[in-house]
């Protein structure tokens, strides 16, 4: 059985204008069953933007957005919690779906965080609010998860362990993950689909030949062009400061 | 030993003090002190509108409180001054207006005074059957909305990806604050409803660690406050509206104690 193509979220030519100025364009993607497809690209380069038009967050976005599901966990880039509610690990885990006890700690142990449980949401840590942020993402078994990057603040071997969570959780859940990383690593070994956004979609496919894509390279430079490929290329444009290609006179 | 009117007004004040302690909550987390204000405030207007019509008080406030919450949603569209002006901006003009119209009014007989600081004592059987069973309604609603309301809370971009739908929960909250202001506005007076959403859900906040501990002890503030308050009022001859907020503060300084000696443990 190939459970290979069915699509959870798929956008078309999408953009949003913010007075008169896109802040990105023309994104076209989709988000399929059991795949892993990232988002790479410069700060500013509209990443969290697709992300949350894709998700429905932002509502005045030009082209088509089609989601085909609702069980959906969501990982913010920044997240603004006003720290003088009363609110513990344990009252934020059931903030959008009812849990069992026993979810609620199932899920937190796997991102390694389940002895927080009891703790007040302000008195975590950056990188232990950082895993209870995907413990909550994942508890929900959605059928789509969303990670703007998800690892931030998170101790070095602590980020290994979790990349290699989300991966085991898309193939145990068969979910599908939109993930945005910086993590050049991360997304060479685990991502089925990349997509390099500067603006626009500057290039697109399997982690390989966006490697050896010439805008690749432009936009992240040779250290990060090393990490990915041994390809040597040039670029054949250049960027005006919203992301267009600039035309050359 | 009580008289009736006593009894009556004890009553009346359990309702408001249930439905005001989790609404309360609400306002304290999401800030709406001031929006609460505002709405109180229109409410004079309403009740201005209320007797020039012959129109059911309550009702009138309801509506009344309803409209100027819708207007200032569309004035943050299309202005852009803060949010605190425009609250402001509304919360003045509809009193200006409301006390104008009572000046038109002059052939009935009006007790501005107890508008604005509740009379209490004036309750009647009328009175306690709409508190109740439009406590009971706003209760339920509440308890409907919940979900959204509160994630939204805690994270609106959240709650809006993960499907909860957050403006609609938004909309119907302002619908229950206009509600909430008009089954009080008679009891506990315009000036000081607010004080009554906002004493008893502070006082809770000191004692709480969960939000849904935060609702129980808000109603339990509340209704503490109701009790000492119309006693001493009984007693000492002071307004029920003001004795009751004066209560809630006491309250709230008293929690304060125990909100030091956690701190002191945490060090």
């Amino acid at each position: 059985m190939s459970l290979d193509k069915i699509t959870l979220v798929r956008l078309k030519d999408a953009g949003i204008k913010q007075d008169e100025k896109w802040l990105v364009q023309g994104v076209s993607l989709e988000v399929n069953r059991g795949k892993i497809i990232t988002l790479i690209g410069p700060n500013g380069s509209g990443k969290s933007t697709t992300a949350k038009i894709a998700l429905g967050i932002y509502k005045n976005y030009e082209g088509t957005v089609e989601k085909f599901t609702n069980k959906i966990g969501y990982v913010p880039q920044k997240i603004s919690i006003d720290w003088t509610l009363p609110l513990r690990v344990a009252d934020f885990m059931v903030l959008t779906e009812n849990l069992s006890a026993d979810e609620i700690e199932e899920a937190l142990s796997l991102t390694g965080v389940n002895h927080l449980v009891n703790k007040n949401l302000g008195n975590l840590s950056g990188g232990e609010f950082q895993r209870v942020l995907l413990a909550r993402a994942i508890s929900k078994k959605p059928d789509l998860l969303v990670l703007d990057e998800p690892v931030q603040g998170v101790d070095f071997t602590g980020e290994i362990a979790l990349y290699e969570l989300i991966k085991k959780i898309s193939e145990k859940l068969n979910c599908g993950i939109l993930l945005i990383s910086h993590d050049l690593h991360m997304v060479m070994s685990a991502t089925d689909h990349v997509v390099c956004l500067n603006g626009h979609v500057c290039c697109s496919g399997s982690p390989i030949d966006v490697a050896k894509d010439k805008e690749y390279k432009a936009l992240f430079g040779d250290q990060a062009s090393q990490t990915l490929s041994i390809y040597e290329h040039k670029h054949d444009h250049e960027h005006t400061d919203d992301g267009k290609i600039k035309q050359k006179n | 030993m009580f008289d009736d009117f006593f009894i009556r007004a004890l009553v009346a004040g359990i309702g408001v003090a249930f439905i005001t302690g989790p609404l309360g909550c609400f306002v304290v987390w999401r800030r709406l002190s001031y929006f609460g204000d505002t709405l109180a405030h229109s409410a004079l207007l309403g009740v201005t509108i209320a007797l020039s019509l012959e129109f059911n008080i309550a009702l009138s406030v309801f509506i009344t409180a309803s409209v100027i919450a819708l207007f200032l949603i569309q004035l943050q569209k299309k202005t852009n001054l803060p949010g605190d002006a425009l609250l402001g901006l509304l919360a003045h003009s509809s009193l200006g207006i409301g006390l104008v119209t009572i000046g038109f009014l002059s052939f009935i007989r009006f007790d501005v005074m107890g508008l604005l600081f509740g009379d209490i004592l004036a309750v009647t059987t009328n009175d306690l059957l709409i508190i109740w069973i439009g406590g009971v309604l706003i209760l339920l609603t509440l308890r409907f909305i919940w979900k959204p309301l509160f994630a939204s809370t805690v994270n609106y971009e959240l709650a809006e990806a993960e499907g909860l739908k957050p403006d609609i929960a938004k909309a119907i909250f302002t619908l229950l604050m206009a509600a909430v202001i008009a089954l009080s506005i008679k009891m506990i007076g315009l000036l000081l409803i607010t004080g009554m959403l906002i004493i008893p859900a502070a006082f809770a906040r000191n004692l709480s660690d969960t939000p849904k501990k935060m609702v129980l002890f808000s109603i339990i503030g509340g209704l503490l406050s109701v009790f000492l308050g119309l006693f001493s009022s009984l007693k000492l001859n002071t307004p029920s509206g003001p004795s009751i907020i004066t209560a809630a503060l006491i309250l709230f300084v008293i929690s304060l104690f125990k909100i030091k000696q956690t701190i002191k443990l945490k060090n």
